[in-house]
């Protein structure tokens, strides 16, 4: 079997990867970071979404073996101290209901404050527009990345 | 349930008091022998929700499970605020399944119908008080100064006369918890007036888990040892596996066991890939079953025969007066028809739990909306008494009524005890999706006597749809009902209209599809054929639909909230390429009280390809007494979203009795960009929280429906209004 060697969140893993492998649980089952979550295996929903070398992608749709020598960064290491200020606006905009998609749209948006530090609302929702919130919590997330970029 | 039901079960005081003595005695047994102070039993326990340690800690224990609705912030805040808890030093913890948790309606621990906070409240006020009560009792003595004289700041009980102050921590280190707990008059409660907690928008206690990942949900637990699992369910009931590829799956990679069971194959093995990739190799020869004849297409046309058809009998669901009577003497008869879908809950975790069967025992990791019945199911398919189960009840990534059901912990639990290990059992979305439970499809027939005035004389609604009682409570509870599924009828009764004869029939549709409640319950169907209708007999009477509305709404704040939302969307004024409409809804029932809600919808439709786009939704909602107001307007702007969905795009269609939509490009939820601009204003009616979560959900669709006619003269009958039946109706 072949080892894949990348860093997570800062830090260096080598990893056994069967060739059917998926980023999404190796994260969650080998490595133990569950914050990513899995809602529909197919690249339709966005829940899993982490930074690979700081690109948002979709972790059920990137094989483990593709990231040897890459950096991966999930929800739990998008800041020291969950105080990012995309974490700290979701919280002061009360943004999450069940939270289960809220990992995924926010490491989604931090790709889009990384790129476009003051977006238009027009921008938030074209960037935003893959990610699934059955919650229905839309508004709240918008609100909520309007006021990371103005707060910082 | 009858009024008296519900007095009895403990929205009284009685009833409350009643089981907090029950409680107590319960407690005296996990607390040492001759040890009634505080600091020496388990954790500073006063009552089955509050705890209290030396270090001025406050554990508040929430009887309702936590879905996305916010009831972990919510219920712990009544109890806070009757104790006079500093919030900063509560913490919140989940109740174990107990019946001394049990709902005071449901009389079980089970979280439906928006009815948490409602059924709580006062129990919940009664714990807070009486745990308030025991310390200030305990200060007082120590202090050898009247009950009377001492009173309470945030966590701490005060002796005015004297200047003398002491924390609840401190209180905690000699306090005796009395064995004869105190009994509080509901005057003795907190006037409303003094509330510093609710209604003042406290930080939901887990959003900010929820913002960094930290949040625990089933699907998240890893336990040594463990192994991974999945299911293929037969896709309608009383059907079964009669054989399958077992050899060939049990030697693909990473298998370690195939599982027959009654009601499916699972698969075991040591990556989630493994028993992924197995599952969709799975090659099943599923026992034949009337399901497999169900063609959701040529159904919905029968269903409407149904309705159509005099001779078919439906069973009252909800009857005032002579409805039949005025019909066959009225002046005039107006007749119109409806049909709705399947629907999907979609809740974003796909169904996952974890159980590891012992000999010893189950213990078992779920999110559920019916604790109580997951521990019953589970311990049954274990094999051990429900006393042996350690059940870790963890928050849910949506539930929506679908997670009243509660199969998942069941197979979670055989496949564990086919291997004798854990075993985290996850659903494909794909699984998810083909064995979901549906809101029934419905068609409906409302027919309207008008009497020589054209006033409303009667009102006769049929709803031909497949039954859910049955499933998720059993035949003996239909039975106990007389046959009325409350869950498919809700919402059909119109108790705020001037409506003197009225009925509701359920015409049962039977054919082997799986089906649940899902979030609005009835009313997301049944409202949607009434409100549409109240449209047409504005048109019938040259009125326009507030106005009409004004007049035939009898519920003074039933009136009020029509005004708001007409006022805050100037429904009077023309809109280039617009129109708006406007709908009345409803969730409660009357013992429990009804919130309100109206909507008025701005809609444009692009004629060339039928699509609807839905502008701004502006909604007043009377909820009594708002708790949290902020999350009140999450929640009611959520299950707008949802009801959007069902409005325009989701529907499950079914062939041969299996589902034909597979995952979300097939099964389209609302996505962001879809969104109207949403404007909510809360209306205060009275001082106790009335039912909020799915209140929403009755008035988006008919309110999109009667915008869409107010813009195109045509009446859209069948939901969801996707665009080739756009095109339909406007061709
Ligand atoms: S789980 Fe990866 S996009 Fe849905
Ligand atoms: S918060 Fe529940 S799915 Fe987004």
């Amino acid at each position: 079997m072949a080892s894949v060697a990348f860093t997570i969140n800062g830090q260096a893993v080598t990893l056994a990867a069967e060739p059917n492998a998926s980023l999404l649980w190796a994260v969650r089952e080998q490595i133990g970071l569950t914050g990513t979550k899995f809602g529909c295996g197919s690249g339709l929903c966005g829940a899993c979404t982490l930074h690979v070398n700081g690109e948002a992608v979709r972790s059920c749709q990137t094989s483990l073996q593709s990231v040897a020598g890459k950096r991966v960064t999930t929800i739990e290491g998008l800041s020291a101290n969950g105080d990012h200020p995309l974490q700290k606006a979701w919280i002061a905009e009360q943004t999450p209901q069940c939270g289960y998609c809220q990992s995924g749209q926010i490491m989604k948006a931090a790709e889009l404050l990384a790129k476009t530090p003051k977006p238009t609302r027009e921008q938030i929702v074209q960037h935003m527009d893959g990610n699934l919130c059955r919650c229905g919590a839309y508004p709240r997330i918008a609100s909520a990345i309007e006021r990371a970029s103005k707060e910082g | 349930m009858t009024a008296s039901d519900v007095t009895r079960s403990g929205l009284s005081r009685r009833a409350v008091l009643a089981g907090s003595a029950g409680l107590s005695f319960a407690f005296a047994l996990g607390f040492d022998p001759g040890a009634g102070a505080l600091a020496a039993g388990p954790g500073g326990r006063i009552n089955a929700y509050v705890r209290i340690a030396t270090d001025g800690t406050i554990t508040i224990i929430n009887p309702a499970a936590e879905m996305g609705q916010g009831v972990n912030t919510a219920i712990p805040l009544i109890i806070a605020e009757e104790l006079d808890a500093d919030w900063s030093k509560v913490k919140v913890e989940t109740a174990p399944v107990d019946p001394v948790y049990n709902h005071p309606v449901l009389r079980t621990q089970m979280v439906v119908a928006s009815i948490s906070v409602r059924g709580y409240w006062m129990p919940c006020r009664m714990a807070g008080a009486q745990a308030r009560r025991v310390l200030m009792e305990a200060a007082a003595g120590r202090w050898g100064v009247p009950l009377a004289e001492v009173s309470t700041e945030p966590s701490a009980v005060l002796h005015k006369a004297s200047n003398r102050r002491m924390t609840y921590g401190e209180i905690a280190a000699f306090a005796q918890v009395p064995e004869k707990m105190p009994e509080l008059k509901p005057e003795e409660l907190k006037p409303v007036a003094q509330f510093r907690l609710l209604g003042k928008d406290v930080t939901r206690v887990d959003v900010a888990a929820k913002s960094t990942g930290r949040e625990t949900y089933a699907i998240d637990v890893r336990v040594p040892g463990m192994l991974y699992g999945t299911l293929a369910r037969r896709p309608v009931r009383d059907s079964g596996p009669v054989s399958f590829n077992r050899d060939e799956i049990r030697q693909m990679p990473g298998i370690v066991e195939v599982v027959a069971l009654d009601h499916g194959v699972g698969v075991i093995g040591e990556t989630v890939e493994a028993v992924f990739a197995a599952r969709q190799k799975l090659k099943i020869q599923w026992k034949d079953a009337p399901g497999f004849k169900m063609n959701s297409e040529t159904a919905r046309a029968e269903y409407l025969a149904k309705v159509r058809d005099p001779a078919a009998k439906g069973v009252v669901g909800r009857n005032t007066g002579d409805a039949m009577g005025a019909i066959a003497s009225a002046a005039r008869v107006h007749t119109s028809e409806f049909t709705t879908d399947y629907v999907y809950h979609a809740q974003m975790e796909p169904h996952a739990c974890v159980a590891s069967v012992t000999p010893d025992g189950l213990e078992l990791w779920a999110g559920t909306q019916w604790p109580t019945r997951t521990v019953e199911d589970a311990a049954k398919a274990a094999g051990v008494p429900a006393a042996k189960v350690k059940f870790h009840h963890l928050t849910m990534g949506g539930g929506y009524g679908r997670n009243a059901f509660v199969e998942y912990a069941v197979d979670a639990t055989l496949l564990s005890k086919a291997v004798g290990k854990p075993v985290k059992m996850i659903q494909s979305r794909e699984d998810d999706m083909a064995n979901g439970r549906f809101r029934p499809m419905t068609a409906q027939r409302i027919v309207v006597a008008l009497d020589g005035q054209g006033k409303v004389s009667g009102w006769r609604h049929r709803i031909a749809a497949d039954t859910i009682v049955p499933y998720l409570y059993g035949q003996e509870r239909m039975d106990a009902q007389k046959g009325v599924d409350h869950i498919v009828v809700y919402g059909a009764d119109m108790p705020h209209y001037e409506v003197p004869n009225h009925v509701a029939e359920h015409i049962y549709e039977e054919r082997g599809v799986r089906t649940a409640a899902w979030r609005g319950i009835g009313a997301g169907h049944n409202n949607f054929a009434i409100e549409v209708v109240l449209d047409e007999l504005a048109r019938m009477a040259g009125e326009d639909p507030v106005a009409y509305r004004l007049a035939i709404l009898k519920d003074p704040r039933a009136k009020a909230v029509v005004q708001k939302a007409s006022q805050m969307a100037d429904f009077s004024r023309k809109r280039d390429g617009r129109a708006l409409g406007v709908a009345f809804s409803k969730l409660g029932a009357p013992p429990i009280g009804f919130a309100l809600i109206a909507t008025v919808a701005e809609v444009s439709v692009d004629r060339a390809s039928g699509k609807i786009g839905v502008h701004n939704l502006w909604m007043a909602a009377d909820v009594g007494l708002p708790l949290q107001p902020s999350n009140i307007v999450a929640q009611l702007e959520g299950a707008a979203v949802y009801s959007l969905g069902a409005a325009l795009k989701e529907r499950v269609t079914i062939k041969n009795g299996l589902v034909e939509q597979s995952n979300f490009h097939d099964y389209e939820i609302m996505r962001m960009s879809e969104i109207p601009a949403m404007h909510t204003e809360l209306i205060r009616s009275g001082d106790i929280p009335l039912p909020v979560g799915e209140l929403s959900m009755g008035a988006t669709l008919p309110a999109i429906a009667n915008a869409v006619f107010a813009l195109t003269g045509k009446t859209l009958r069948h939901a969801p209004f996707t665009p080739e039946r756009v095109k339909q109706a406007l061709a």
